[in-house]
């Protein structure tokens, strides 16, 4: 399994660090907004799996794809989503970053790259497949990066993907964040093999790669040689990164049907705080720390003001944009 | 003009938008060298080449998904389902996704891409290769449904979907693939949404679509040879968007309205314009509104029992005389 690489620069390293403080800063509050009753309808939060989406997004691309499951906080701001749209859209308001017409399954901003949070299981690897051969097709030299759960591996749309990805040598790379959990049930209950995407690997022609998915530098090396082999026309990869959801499933799961020793042993090995303590054994000066962590907490705290003062979304747009015309009509 | 295929007028519609934009590609089974199971996109690889026109594994799900992907990104992708019954495979992908990313993400997604599949009855295929799925997608907001019946329309209908900035379903039908008409040269390029009045008539509105079109105009002929009633039958062409204003204006003039459909009896496109038509047209009717459909059953294999099953000259004809006497 891969784990820490060295050659990373420091700026990299401090990017890596404010996007996993901002994910999970972000995250705890929506998570107590979910309890206040001001996020509506469900969240599924990803606190302990930051390290995959901060690692991949510091090698990708401004014009790179980013597409993601419905437990898509992280990755939406990993890729530089503002957190008070995401907020809004939480809150059900019509600055959301959706309108109010999507909330957190479907976070998506085209601008960021961010292209989507799909919420049906396996969709999105197909999907990703497509943009990946539109970027081949165009010589854009973009890569589409698609996170998908250790659940999807069980899908048909992950096998059809991976295959005809392989077949085309589309420049995508795919990665699993093995949590261990399909949904409340243990992966390897319901899985024929011990890594549901590296020992499946092979049956693709592809390498089969395990990273440390809570050492962020270590998920940082093997995203860019993925993302550059990708670039560079050798085509997709498959990427299987262990990790760990610190909280259940989604709302107020409490994940009971998981060993108390087992969650203290993942905490234990929480990816922010070891980061945090790799950093400053690097010698990075802790007060530089301290600040990301600062501002962070005051960004997060002005987004949702901003998001808890603004308008439910208007009547007027409940039936518009079904059509690239903005409309809805089907008939005259 | 040139005599034409239905069959050979689909690889002509795609070739006239492949020539024209270089963004749009096809994908899906067969579709590459082989020029398709149905021969239906014959001469596309050997013209246009490997990298846009592209085999795939039998992988709908991957098909479908792989050409949304790709419209939004930039491409305008035509995937091919080989079979419209395939559609029940690739369902999450139509439904879910394509149909509802756009209202979902606010705009910021546009999905200008086609699926073309071969659709309908006729070829003793049996209830897994037959079906008639226009009314299963016609259900769904957000997708487009066009079901030309003829080799003129196939080109300009086939143009005008890929020309379009929103998802559309061709349905061609597998029993017109070797019907020959004329159609003229150049390009041709139709407007979605818009019905045609195939027969001008002042007794009675018969609406069809594809394969039901030829049918019902034979049965007009019938009916105005045999027993003096004089039906206009519209090819509706376009079910979303649908042409209301063609159906109620005809039936403002006849007083009586028929529909000609192929599918199953229930939650057939026909009940929505019944509907329509109920609601809008109330006072122009003279009598009940007639739907002839296909019995609610799976569609059986057997020649003498699938041409029972699907609405036929005869069936049209004896239905429209027997019902033009209600309150006559």
């Amino acid at each position: 399994m891969a784990t820490t690489a060295a050659d990373i620069d420091r700026d990299t390293r401090l990017r890596m660090y404010r996007t996993m403080v901002e994910c999970r800063f972000f995250e705890i509050r929506a998570q107590e907004l979910f309890f206040e009753g001001l996020v509506r309808g469900t969240t599924h939060l990803g606190i302990g799996q930051e390290a995959v989406a901060a690692g991949f997004a510091a090698a990708m691309r401004a014009d790179d794809y980013t597409f993601c499951t419905y437990r898509g906080h992280n990755h939406t701001l990993a890729r530089g989503v503002p957190m008070a749209p995401i907020f809004a859209e939480l809150f059900g308001r019509g600055t959301g970053l959706l309108g109010g017409k999507g909330g957190s399954m479907h976070l998506t901003s085209v601008e960021h790259g961010a292209m989507g949070s799909y919420a049906i299981v396996g969709a999105h690897l197909p999907i990703a497949l497509g943009a990946a051969w539109s970027a081949q097709y165009r010589k854009s030299g973009q890569v589409a990066v698609c996170f998908f759960g250790d659940g999807t591996t069980n899908i048909g749309a992950f096998h059809e993907a991976l295959n005809m990805a392989a077949v085309w040598r589309a420049p995508v790379v795919f990665v699993c964040e093995n949590n261990g959990y399909m949904e409340y049930t243990p992966i390897g209950a319901v899985t024929a093999v011990e890594h549901p995407a590296a020992d499946r690997a092979s049956a693709y022609g592809l390498e089969s790669i395990l990273v440390d998915g809570n050492d962020v530098d270590a998920v940082h090396d093997v995203a860019r040689t993925a993302v550059d082999r990708a670039r560079t026309g050798d085509g997709p990869s498959l990427i299987e990164a262990l990790t760990y959801r610190h909280g259940g499933h989604s709302r107020a799961d409490p994940g009971k049907y998981r060993p108390d020793e087992e969650v203290a042993a993942w905490k234990a090995r929480d990816p922010i705080p070891s980061y945090r303590a790799r950093l400053e054994a690097a010698g990075v000066d802790a007060a530089a720390l301290d600040a990301i962590e600062a501002e962070t907490r005051d960004a997060v705290a002005v987004a949702e003001t901003e998001a808890r003062a603004a308008a439910e979304p208007s009547p007027d747009v409940l039936e518009t944009q079904v059509w690239n015309d903005g409309g809805s009509s089907w008939r005259n | 003009m040139a005599e034409l295929t239905y069959r050979a007028a689909i690889a002509r519609g795609i070739a006239q938008e492949m020539r024209r934009d270089p963004m749009v590609v096809l994908i899906g089974e067969d579709v590459g060298s082989a020029g398709g199971v149905f021969k239906l996109t014959e001469g596309l690889f050997a013209e246009f080449g490997a990298d846009r026109v592209r085999d795939t594994p039998i992988s709908e799900q991957a098909i479908v998904g792989a050409a949304m992907g790709a419209a939004m990104t930039g491409l305008r992708p035509i995937a091919e389902l080989m079979f419209s019954d395939f559609f029940a495979v690739t369902w999450d992908m139509v439904v879910n996704q394509i149909a509802k990313t756009r209202y979902m993400t606010d705009g910021q997604v546009s999905l200008p891409l086609v699926l073309r599949t071969a659709n309908g009855a006729g070829l003793r295929f049996g209830a897994q290769h037959s079906q008639s799925i226009e009314n299963w997608a016609m259900a769904i907001p957000g997708l487009k449904i066009v079901a030309p019946s003829n080799p003129r329309d196939m080109v300009g209908l086939l143009a005008a979907a890929v020309r379009d900035p929103d998802p559309v379903i061709v349905c061609e039908h597998k029993a017109l693939f070797a019907d020959k008409a004329e159609v003229p040269d150049g390009e041709i390029v139709d407007t979605l949404g818009t019905a045609r009045v195939v027969r001008v008539g002042s007794d009675a509105t018969i609406v069809a679509l594809a394969a039901m079109v030829p049918k019902a105009v034979a049965a007009a002929d019938r009916l105005a040879a045999d027993h003096g009633v004089e039906a206009e039958v519209i090819d509706l062409r376009s079910l979303v968007p649908l042409d209301t204003a063609a159906i109620l204006a005809s039936v403002a003039k006849t007083s009586r309205l028929f529909t000609v459909e192929e599918n199953p009896r229930l939650c057939g496109w026909g009940a929505e314009i019944a509907s329509i038509v109920a609601d809008e047209g109330f006072y122009s009717l003279d009598a009940p509104i007639v739907r002839i459909t296909t019995p609610h059953i799976p569609l059986p294999s057997a020649a003498a029992l699938e041409d029972l099953a699907v609405p036929s000259v005869e069936r049209i004809v004896e239905t429209v005389r027997r019902r033009m006497d209600d309150a006559a």
